[in-house]
């Protein structure tokens, strides 16, 4: 075994040395996860407040139905795009299997779930402040949304962060959409599962703290964020 | 179109407003067996009211009397379990809850600035930015807002966001305005804005209802009061006898500052 | 309003970046030992540079890879696995299979050696000692080729490791590289081609045991996804790159392939 102290040596190296290879294959994921985080809020945030606004007959299901989505293993969400984009399936036509786009699908399809759920809870708060005022003045559905969706502003930025760091680190989904083809689909999570396999440890580990800073810059990005609508009494 | 008020012409027998063409007022309130019940506990019970569609009727009455709920009824947001409500022939709801504004007890504001708050609802009617913008001022400046616009609306004084959850309500151009308490956190000064305001208002054909525990309050705006206890209508009737010589034994102990049991 | 169309400019910006690079590539579909060998590092760049043409490699086990290209996403087929490629091609998925470079499986194991199989020429006697001892063994499990190969050796041994499974016998269910940390982190002997093991980087204590058996050959095979059943296969594109392989240039650059003065595979296509 590697010893532990030259990993870690090895992987600040890589990145004082802005090595290439790791910096293009950053880049990707964070191109690929903050495309899907765009998607899956522009998805998720109006179904989050429409569950909010609208008590539909069998709201309860869906919002069930919602939560059980969050928890879906990626690797089966992974799969399923992959039957779909396939050229054999129905959408192969498209030509998008092994490709940045079919990752982008599969970690919206993946995080959207997340994003509606956890907004839906931030908005729910807010609706039931809201309701009344909102009927008085005859807003209608639709305004209502969009005002909640505005208000909740800085809730809703701590959800996207959430859904961000579930795209980012994940690996199983993205391994089987994008093949972690070299340049193409490679980024930091299919990089470090290969480079673990190929007993390349340092190279790994310099991709793992990468993510993890990022992880770590994201959720203090969060709690600075909070901080300030708080003093705007706008949280 | 906001002046659309919602007037039938439909002659139907007396039912105790001065005279008949009153009773087609949008202001014009009348209710009957009015009930709210929840969890088996009778809220508001109410077995007839008309009220007069022109003056400013005052709801008095201790904490936990009905009132809120009772604005609540009638403004359309709370079906009630039994009764009905209308408001110059046209039944209560959506329709007349949109000729209607209502300002809450807690105000109730968006987490925006002072002015996004009065743009919110002034961008439901047509009319370019300038337009809009003019009558945000317009509306700040008869509140005394006008230099907080662009300050964050819930970081505004107590007496501020009810002054601003006021000008709010005004935007709509109501033609009956519910006010909750709408003085009970303000300055001295601030309350004989306020009470100028729901007095113009009311000179310009508004209906107000307004609930408040200031005895000398109601003295200088009431035209009539209504007194509620325990969710019941104990008295209704012009202000002037009511002050004089309250008749139930609720609102002389009110009156007279003592306990109500 | 103005902040809208600078985000829907942002959003196609994005989306452009995403779906730009359309310069000439073809996708091979193929194994983990080609790639965590580091075969596909050396010789893609140097396909690029002469033709032009980018090399999109996904690496997966050989069963997996065949199924794939049978899904029609692929255009190269480079596994080793001749009985399966033998029937790729045969039900109409392939177009023709070469040989293309051999290498051969060795049997690693810790220095202890616990089943005592050190120094051994015998592959098949080496794992009827490994059962006898019931000394931990790390199977791919996953359908590959190499997996493929070491069944066959069970087979031939006449020992049931589905009786073992679980037990001393582990089958890890992933690539080459992977079940070779599973190994080193546990202590149990394994069979990996060789090109895999010996750019490997976390041996440890590891070492090869058993080697040469001429039943421990690997051979790689290549082949053109056929078009006919799959409309998507850049056949021309394709088959350049199986030409180019198996020309005695491309041969020659395989048989240059070295690692720590080791050559990782040996060029054996038919002219
Ligand atoms: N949603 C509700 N569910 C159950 N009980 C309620 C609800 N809303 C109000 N009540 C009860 O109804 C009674 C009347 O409430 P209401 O808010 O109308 O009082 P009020 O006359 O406005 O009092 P105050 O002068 O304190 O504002 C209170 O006893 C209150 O506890
Ligand atoms: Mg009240």
């Amino acid at each position: 075994m590697q010893d532990f102290a030259g990993a870690f040596g090895l992987a600040f190296g890589l990145i004082a040395s802005g090595d290439a290879d790791l910096f293009e294959i950053v880049g990707l994921s964070m191109r690929v996860s903050l495309m899907a985080l765009l998607l899956s809020c522009l998805i998720g945030f109006p179904i989050g407040a429409l569950l909010v606004v609208r008590k539909f007959f069998g709201r309860g299901i869906v919002i069930a139905l919602v939560n059980s989505m969050m928890g879906f293993p990626p690797v089966v969400i992974g799969l399923l795009i992959y039957l779909v984009l396939s050229r054999a399936g129905p959408m192969g036509w498209l030509g998008l299997l092994y490709s940045p786009t079919a990752m982008i699908i599969a970690q919206t399809v993946l995080i959207a779930p997340i994003v509606a759920a956890l907004s839906r809870q931030v908005l729910e708060a807010l609706q039931a402040e809201y309701d009344e005022q909102f009927r008085s003045l005859g807003i209608s559905r639709g305004r209502a949304m969009l005002a909640l969706i505005v208000d909740g502003r800085y809730g809703l930025v701590t959800v996207a962060l959430a859904g961000f760091g579930r795209a980012v680190a994940e690996v199983g989904a993205v391994i089987i959409v994008g093949g972690n083809i070299e340049h193409l689909t490679r980024v930091m999570t299919t990089a470090i599962a290969l480079e673990t396999s190929k007993g390349d440890l340092g190279m790994a580990l310099a991709l793992g703290i990468i993510l993890m800073s990022i992880a770590i810059s994201v959720n203090l990005g969060a709690g600075a964020l909070r901080a300030i609508a708080e003093r705007q009494a706008y949280a | 179109m906001p002046d659309a008020a919602p007037l039938m012409p439909r002659k139907t027998s007396d039912g105790g407003s001065k005279t008949p063409r009153d009773r087609l007022l949008p202001g014009a309130l009348r209710l009957e067996r009015l009930a709210l019940q929840v969890a088996g506990r009778l809220l508001v019970n109410i077995e007839k009211l008309t009220l007069d569609p022109r003056s400013v009727t005052v709801i008095m009455g201790p904490n936990g009397a009905g009132k809120s709920l009772f604005l609540r009824l009638v403004h359309g947001l709370i079906p009630p379990t039994q009764g009905w409500i209308s408001w110059g022939e046209v039944a209560c709801g959506e329709a007349t809850r949109s000729t209607q504004a209502m300002v809450f007890q807690k105000p109730v504001l968006l987490r925006r600035s002072v002015a996004a708050n009065i743009d919110f609802v002034l961008r439901r009617r047509a009319g370019t930015k300038a337009e809009r913008r003019a009558r945000c001022d317009e509306l700040l400046t008869r509140v005394g807002l006008a230099g907080q616009a662009q300050q964050p609306a819930r970081l505004l004084s107590g007496g501020e966001q009810q002054r601003l959850a006021l000008a709010r309500a005004l935007a709509t151009r109501p033609k009956v305005l519910l006010l909750d308490e709408p003085t009970a956190s303000l300055d001295p000064a601030s309350v004989q804005m306020i009470e100028q305001i729901v007095l113009a208002s009311s000179a310009e054909q508004t209906k107000v209802i307004f609930v408040t525990h200031d005895v000398g309050q109601a003295r200088r705006l009431a035209g009539d009061v209504a007194f509620l206890h325990h969710g019941q209508l104990v008295e209704y009737g012009p202000a002037t006898a009511f002050f004089a010589n309250p008749s139930s034994e609720a609102a002389k102990a009110y009156l007279s500052g003592r306990i109500v049991l | 309003m103005k902040r809208t169309t600078l985000f829907g400019a942002a959003l196609l910006s994005i989306l452009a970046t995403v779906a730009s690079a359309e310069d000439p590539s073809i996708l091979v579909q193929s194994t983990t030992s080609t790639q965590n060998s580091g075969f596909y590092d050396y010789i893609l760049p140097i396909y690029k540079s002469e033709t032009g043409v980018t090399v999109n490699v996904v690496a997966v086990g050989t069963g997996q890879a065949i199924k794939n290209a049978q899904n029609c996403d692929a255009d190269v087929l480079l596994v080793h696995a001749k009985a399966a490629e033998k029937k790729f091609v045969d039900e109409g998925f392939g177009v023709a299979r070469s040989d293309l470079m051999y290498n051969d499986f060795v049997i690693v194991g810790p220095a202890a050696d616990p089943a005592g199989i050190a120094g051994g020429k015998d592959a098949v006697a080496a794992f009827k000692a490994i059962a006898e001892k019931k000394a931990l063994f790390a199977s791919r499990g996953d359908d590959s080729g190499t997996n493929k190969a070491e069944l066959k050796l069970w087979d031939k041994a006449g020992i049931d490791i589905k009786a073992a499974s679980g037990d001393w016998y582990r089958a890890t269910g992933s690539g080459m590289g992977a079940t070779l940390n599973a190994s080193v982190g546990m202590g149990a002997y394994t069979i990996s081609d060789r090109a895999t093991w010996i750019s490997f980087g976390n041996k440890g204590d590891y070492l090869i045991e058993v080697e040469g058996d001429p039943v421990l050959f690997n051979q790689y095979g290549i082949i053109l996804v056929n078009p006919e059943k799959c409309p998507s296969v850049k056949a021309d594109l394709g088959q350049q790159f199986i030409d180019w392989l198996i020309s005695p240039h491309g041969q020659e650059l395989i048989a240059a392939n070295k690692l720590d003065g080791k050559q990782l595979f040996f060029p054996n296509a038919k002219p």
